[in-house]
């Protein structure tokens, strides 16, 4: 039996883009929104002809899915259970914004129970909503489209809808931010009981608004003391209230940690459909093409079959040496706080990870970054803090 | 071609005072053959040359001159490298010269290398025509720096040519007083071949090409020459003369001559400038005079930045050492930078003219340490050595005492300037010996000052004490008692063999201080506190501390764009390689060479 796919769903369009974010998305008119989404369901189509197998997990990101008109939306969801089996109990999460967010009554529609070609069942069975701060004059800083008020009013309307499993996307080291206000934001996010909460570190990418500021002098963040402390403030506020951390962002209510986002890290299978989505399957990595007009031609020209246009779409396949899964199953698994297990690297490489990583061991032992317990390997809260240092150095030369 | 008819010159002037414009105009201004030349088709052959790309270095140039007495003239223009560190090419260049010509700038004078620069060509017995550039310019004051040169250097400068360069105004005229008042020369074409090297190249087709001056008898291709320092003998395959950018093959080298000779000469030790060719079969009496090995003064590790580069490393000086016998160098090792050379130099600007090449010309990432002078270290049990490592000084209880080379330095400068120029030679252990004064506003300063106080940053400081106007020229004067010690830098605990120097022992607190702070600026924070220290016999003096790295962590997942956190994790990795190891410590190579910038302050 083959392993069960991950899908994730690109959803390129924003109503506007926010100061921090170097994603790939836009703002764009309702003819165009409806013309991607014709092209996305025909990618859904040949790659489920392509790449037979039941789905598990499946993430609907972007941008912003909730901008889409409702219809679009639902198409895209039809289309997927139409053409992938989908596991009765899979994961289907897509992500919202407070302030572009569709109707009670279909809002409910994705939440209750629908009819699919995978049975009845509800549509999503998870949301993630970007909550982001507490602080209206923060949120205004990011350049959110959203308050407070309204966050709490979209949460609300999720919730009586029928959505049962809430993550909160929450940011720290932003400008303006405090340690008593970003615990004031977490505090404030508990309060609303989310089954997880994403807790990001502000990276300043190039591309963004915020990396013009930088360059201009204008962005003033939190100092690097401060913003840690914000960070070790996140472990301890969300343990207390229930929430354990499982990834260096991510924190979860026992049970409900996300099932995609630790597929990732694991190294499980996953197709990604639409603008520039990123693929693992068979050993190989892949992303569409970023190029809008491109994606669309592709996905219309009616001169090409399924396959051809799954290839011209592919850009910088790359098939994994036996090397680079190893650097992988590292630099990817030590970002959980449970680690990796050395059983299972002698198991999948055929050799221990002492042979292939002894040098990389000893240079840690005993820095207190990197432990080990019995079969599992793993970076201690003070290794995840400066985890690039030490995950860079599994590379090989 | 009769010697009456040939003139081997060079033009010697104070850096900026327009030697090269000089050049480039009499160039211009003359022809590349004579006539008889032009009829053999030489040309066929330049073209060749061409193509090949072989370009002769600098401006040592054959030109053909129509004089107004209606003969045409060789004008063989040799070039000299115009600074002070250089001084021994300089008068292997002047020695093959008959005579020079002198340019000073109307706007500026007479200046601290013109003077230094008189003097070599004196010693040379060379006659010397005064010109005087840059009559263009609206500050020019001819008659007033005529008047300088008489008073300062002694010479007869009335009738001194004053020309522009730059528009090639009145340019001529120095071509017809090379012709009237330089001296041809007088070889005896009959006698053995003796002829002065004064320069040489590497040319991967022939090998090394060697720049001579024929004093007396003939050469052609295949004579048998023997070098009479080294006595590599050698079959003489291809001699010819310098085109402007070319070498011309010619039949024969004759007494008075000034050309190139190749020989398929594979060991570019073999040809040292300031040693005699001389036939083998026929060799002359004696050796021209003149020649030495060179001495460097200025020494310091160079070490590949990729340790896998270090035989190419060696590759790269051998072929460097060619064209500079006075480069030396020798295999070293360092705990810090691994495996390298101990490379000795004229002085810091040769210094900084090979390591630009060794990077530039042969691709090669280099960390240099610490440069160091000769010190002389007298031993208790009786022996001295001369240090010219910093980590091989011996153990302080086995020193009785040590000495350090100094200079004697003159400095001109503009009165106004004199205090702060002062205040710096004071600070720099300099001891005062006298102010004359050239003209009213302008005076010579002559310090006595240790070596190792100016090969850092002396010229730098100079300069901005006096907003670029003082000039500045120097010479070895014998060695001195002083109290001295090695400062050592300490990363981490350990101590970095490459950064030790050794420094006067008054110094050594504000020295090491400023190198912990630089180095602080330059160490990337990493996973734990790094302390950085420096110590004078084991005993610390200064401290600095890099604080630990807290965040490095990469909070998106980018929707399951591993490729894309591989590139970061890459680049990081790749940062990490330009870094040398020191202890558990990883330091960017930049660090080595940026602490020992301190600047003046």
């Amino acid at each position: 039996m083959t392993e069960p796919l991950g899908i994730y769903i690109h959803i390129p369009f924003c109503v506007r883009k926010c100061r921090y974010c170097d994603f790939l998305s836009f703002s764009s008119s309702e003819e165009r929104m409806e013309a991607y989404t014709i092209a996305l369901c025909r990618e859904l189509r040949a790659a489920a002809e392509e790449y037979a197998g039941q789905a598990d997990t499946v993430f609907i990101g972007g941008g912003t899915p909730s901008v889409l008109p409702f219809a679009l939306f639902r198409r895209i969801l039809e289309t997927l259970y139409e053409v992938f089996p989908v596991a009765p109990d899979a994961e289907v999460t897509a992500e919202m914004n407070p302030g572009a967010l569709w109707t009670d009554q279909e809002l409910a529609s994705l939440f209750g129970e629908s009819e699919t070609a995978s049975g009845r069942r509800p549509l999503l069975s998870r949301v993630s909503l970007g909550m982001q701060s507490a602080h209206n004059r923060e949120l205004a800083r990011l350049g959110r489209i959203h308050d407070l008020e309204t966050f709490e009013e979209s949460l609300r309307r999720l919730r009586r809808a029928g959505a049962e499993n809430v993550n909160l996307d929450l940011m720290f080291g932003i400008p303006g931010q405090t340690e008593e206000s970003w615990e004031e934001t977490l505090r404030t996010a508990i309060s609303f009981a989310p089954e997880h909460i994403s807790a990001y570190s502000l990276i300043v990418e190039e591309g963004t608004l915020f990396f013009e500021e930088k360059e201009k002098g204008t962005l003033v963040l939190p100092d690097e003391d401060a913003e840690r402390t914000m960070a070790h403030r996140a472990v301890h506020v969300l343990a207390e209230a229930g929430y354990g951390q499982y990834e260096i962002s991510n924190f979860a209510k026992k049970g409900c940690e996300s099932r995609h986002n630790i597929r990732y890290w694991k190294r499980r299978p996953y197709y990604g459909a639409g603008l520039g989505a990123a693929s693992f399957l068979s050993h190989t990595r892949w992303s569409n093409t970023s190029d809008y007009p491109e994606y669309i031609k592709i996905w219309t020209d009616p001169d090409l079959t399924d396959r051809e246009r799954l290839s011209l779409c592919r850009r910088d396949p790359v098939t994994l040496s036996a090397q680079e899964e190893m650097e992988e199953f590292l630099f990817l698994g030590l970002r959980m706080t449970e680690g990796v297990s050395a059983s299972a690297f002698a198991e999948q490489f055929g050799k221990t990870v002492e042979e292939e990583y002894g040098d990389v061991l000893e240079k840690y032992a005993g820095t207190g970054l990197l432990a080990r317990r019995g079969d599992r390997i793993f970076l201690t809260p003070e290794g995840l803090d400066v985890s690039n240092v030490i995950l860079s150095d599994f590379l090989h030369e | 071609m009769a010697q009456d008819n040939i003139r081997n010159f060079c033009i010697i002037a104070h850096i900026d005072h327009g030697k090269s414009t000089l050049a480039d105009r009499i160039i211009e201004m003359t022809g590349l053959l004579t006539e008889r030349e032009m009829r053999a088709q030489v040309l066929d052959n330049m073209e060749l040359e061409q193509e090949r790309g072989i370009t002769i270095k600098a401006q040592t140039v054959r030109t053909i001159y129509k004089a107004d007495d209606g003969r045409e003239y060789v004008l063989n223009l040799i070039d000299t490298p115009g600074h002070v560190d250089f001084n021994y090419e300089v008068s292997r260049s002047l020695a093959a010269c008959d005579g020079a010509v002198l340019v000073v700038d109307a706007t500026q004078g007479v200046e601290a290398q013109t003077l230094g620069n008189v003097y070599l060509a004196l010693d040379h017995d060379l006659e010397i025509i005064p010109v005087i550039n840059k009559i263009d310019l609206p500050s020019a004051d001819p008659d007033g720096v005529a008047e300088q040169i008489e008073d300062i250097i002694g010479i007869e400068a009335q009738e001194a040519p004053r020309i522009s360069a730059k528009t090639g105004e009145n340019v001529r005229a120095v071509l017809e007083e090379i012709v009237k008042k330089l001296p041809a020369p007088q070889g005896d074409e009959a006698a053995p071949l003796k002829a002065l090297i004064f320069d040489a190249l590497y040319d991967s087709y022939r090998g090394v090409i060697v720049f001579c001056r024929v004093f007396d008898g003939t050469f052609t291709k295949g004579t048998k020459v023997k070098m009479m320092a080294t006595g590599a003998a050698f079959e003489v395959t291809e001699v010819g003369t310098f085109g402007p950018g070319q070498f011309i093959p010619c039949e024969k080298l004759e007494a008075g001559m000034v050309g190139y000779m190749t020989a398929s000469i594979k060991d570019l030790k073999d040809t040292r400038v300031g040693d005699t060719i001389t036939e083998a079969n026929r060799p002359c009496a004696e050796a021209l005079p003149g020649y030495k090995k060179v001495l460097p003064m200025v020494y310091c590790g160079i070490y590949p930045a990729d340790s896998a580069r270090y035989p190419d490393l060696r590759d790269a000086l051998e072929k460097l050492q060619l064209n500079d016998a006075s480069l030396l160098f020798e295999p070293e090792t360092s705990q810090a930078l691994g495996f390298g050379f101990r490379c000795g130099f004229l002085g810091l600007l040769h210094l900084d003219v090979i390591t630009e090449r060794l990077q530039r010309e042969f691709d090669l990432d280099l960390v240099t340490t610490a440069p160091s002078v000769i010190y002389k270290v007298y031993k208790t049990d009786g022996t001295m050595i001369e240090l010219t490592n910093p980590s091989n000084l011996p153990d302080p209880s086995e020193i009785e005492y040590m000495e350090e080379p100094m200079v004697k330095a003159e400095i001109m400068v503009t009165t106004e300037y004199i205090g702060p120029i002062m205040e710096l030679c004071q600070s720099r252990r300099g001891v005062y010996e006298s102010t004359d004064y050239v003209e009213k506003t302008r005076a010579v300063l002559r310090y006595t000052m240790p070596l190792n106080e100016i090969i850092y940053d002396f010229f730098d400081a100079l300069k901005s004490r006096s907003r670029g106007y003082a000039s500045f020229d120097y010479e070895l004067c014998g060695y001195q008692r002083s109290d001295l010690v090695r400062l050592d830098i300490l990363v981490n605990k350990e101590n970095v063999d490459a950064l030790s120097f050794i420094v006067f022992a008054d110094n050594a607190y504000a020295r090491g201080s400023r190198m912990c702070e630089k180095l602080k600026e330059e160490i990337p924070r990493q996973l734990f506190d790094i302390p950085i220290q420096a110590a004078v016999g084991g005993r610390i003096i200064a401290r600095e501390t890099v604080r630990q790295l807290r965040k490095d962590v990469l909070a998106k997942c980018y929707g399951g764009d591993i490729t894309r956190k591989r590139k970061l994790l890459e680049k990081q990795k790749e940062g990490k390689k330009k870094m040398r190891q020191i202890g558990s410590v990883e330091v960017p190579q930049k660090a080595f060479l940026n602490v020992l910038k301190l600047g003046d302050d």
